[in-house]
């Protein structure tokens, strides 16, 4: 790491362990449960919210110091909503299937705590570059968990990775199935998100005893 | 009897936080205690009873195609569908910003249950969210758009409300230490959405028709093709009686 000091290494780093947006500061789980029953639409949702972040905790930090404190909420918003419309358009244009699947989570993306709570808490007290390397840390940090998520689920709940048949095929039985392997269909479904979530948790606490919470 | 259907099934078949997580994150940092549940899950009501016909409005008058011709024939074929997330949330970042100015003028009581929590509403999901999905479920009258605001924050209220009791009484168990706090607080949360999707049959009709369809169609395939395994292996075992012969 040549062009970053230990500091700015740091930054990119904690949130994708000790300081997780998702597990440790309970920021942007709306959209993190929702669009992760399949591996591809967690990953584009990730890359989207890397794209979001990053550009926007630059673009408030370079406005940190004309923002009067009173209105910076709304601020705030229009700079995301505008990157959002950004990502929207091109995903509509390059990927219009996926689009309409992750339908309104796309949107969410604007209110998403994560965007909002990084502004507030980062990019309204520190230069462009630093912000930058936070916003793509946590951005990274939330789609860690997003991509575990998803892996997951496709693969308990289908069978397929990226619509891939990894474990064979469930009607013509090959692969796992010739040995009687079922999916588990209710992994596909919403509230499984929450539990594999909540084990993420668990594990992530049980091996570091420091998170744990009294 | 629509809008019967659209109240119940707003809030219990798609519940705003068991059915799409929206709102999530007030939802778990709001509800350690159930005063401040209450107060948080009235405020999300307010607001989206106000935002969602409001930006129903927007939608039908200014953003949708050819939402413009009201104005003259030659802006009927503008569509300015793309500026939809910029519209909605400057809407209601400033809706909650009137609401607190109006409802601490006239009524300083309630100001103070929900005074804390307005400014917290603005980037909560739910409201958003709520806006979105009547642009994309295309909800047709403004009658509707109302009803669907203030059941759909019902089913929030409802939600947060039960979490809040259940983890007050939660402190008293005895939780592995790794899982107390957030971590059995999803767990939980996943425990109830499984509960609420038994409302799922509830109301029968609607989007839901599609899906059953697709599932007959699947397993009629299924049927099918275990029936041409079936012939196969019928005809094999008769050439090979043949064959015996």
């Amino acid at each position: 790491m040549g062009l970053l000091s230990k500091k700015d290494a740091k930054l990119i780093s904690d949130p994708l362990a000790d300081n997780n947006p998702i597990t440790i500061q309970v920021l942007g789980i709306c959209s993190a449960l929702a669009i992760t029953a399949q591996l591809k639409p967690s990953i584009v949702m990730a890359i989207s919210v890397i794209f979001v972040m990053g550009v926007g905790n630059v673009v408030i930090s370079l406005m940190r110091n004309v923002i009067p404190s009173k209105i910076r909420i709304i601020v705030q918003l229009i700079v995301v909503a505008t990157l959002v419309i950004i990502v929207d358009q091109v995903l509509k244009a390059f990927a219009y299937t996926l689009s309409k699947e992750l339908s309104v989570f796309i949107g969410l993306i604007i209110t998403n705590c994560i965007i909002m709570g990084r502004f507030e808490a980062f990019a309204l007290g520190n230069g462009p570059w630093r912000s930058f390397l936070d916003g793509i840390g946590n951005a990274l940090g939330y789609g860690v968990i997003l991509i575990i998520v998803g892996f997951f689920r496709e693969l308990l709940g289908s069978g397929t990775l990226f619509g891939f048949k990894v474990l064979g095929d469930s009607v013509e039985k090959t692969g796992l199935y010739a040995l009687g392997y079922e999916n588990n269909g209710f992994m596909v479904l919403p509230p499984m998100a929450l539990i594999v979530v909540g084990l993420i948790i668990w594990v992530q606490r049980s091996r570091n005893k420091a998170l744990i919470e009294d | 009897m629509e809008h019967l259907e659209l109240f119940f099934k707003s809030i219990f078949v798609d519940n705003m936080v068991f059915a799409y997580f929206l709102g999530m994150c007030s939802y778990l940092a709001v509800s350690k205690k159930v005063s401040t549940a209450v107060g948080l899950g009235a405020a999300v009501i307010f607001v989206l009873m106000i935002t969602v016909p409001l930006n129903w409005l927007l939608d039908q008058y200014l953003l949708q195609e050819g939402a413009l011709s009201w104005l003259g024939e030659e802006y009927a074929s503008y569509d300015l569908s793309f500026l939809s997330f910029i519209m909605f949330i400057a809407t209601i970042a400033t809706m909650v910003q009137l609401v607190e100015i109006v409802v601490e003028k006239f009524s300083p009581s309630l100001y103070n249950s929900l005074g804390i929590f307005l400014p917290l509403i603005a980037v909560n999901c739910a409201i958003l969210g709520g806006s979105l999905f009547m642009q994309s479920r295309e909800i047709e009258s403004l009658g509707l758009a109302f009803n669907y605001g203030i059941s759909s924050g019902i089913g929030w209220f409802l939600a947060i409300l039960a979490i809040a009791a259940i983890r007050e009484k939660i402190r008293y168990s005895a939780v592995p230490p790794a899982l107390r706090g957030l971590g059995i607080t999803f767990i939980i949360t996943g425990l109830m959405a499984i509960g609420f999707m038994s409302f799922g049959g509830m109301l029968t009709g609607g989007d839901e028709a599609p899906k059953t369809e697709e599932k007959s169609v699947a397993i009629k395939k299924e049927l099918e093709k275990e029936k041409e395994e079936i012939t196969k292996k019928v005809s094999l075992v008769n050439t090979s009686k043949t064959e015996n012969e």
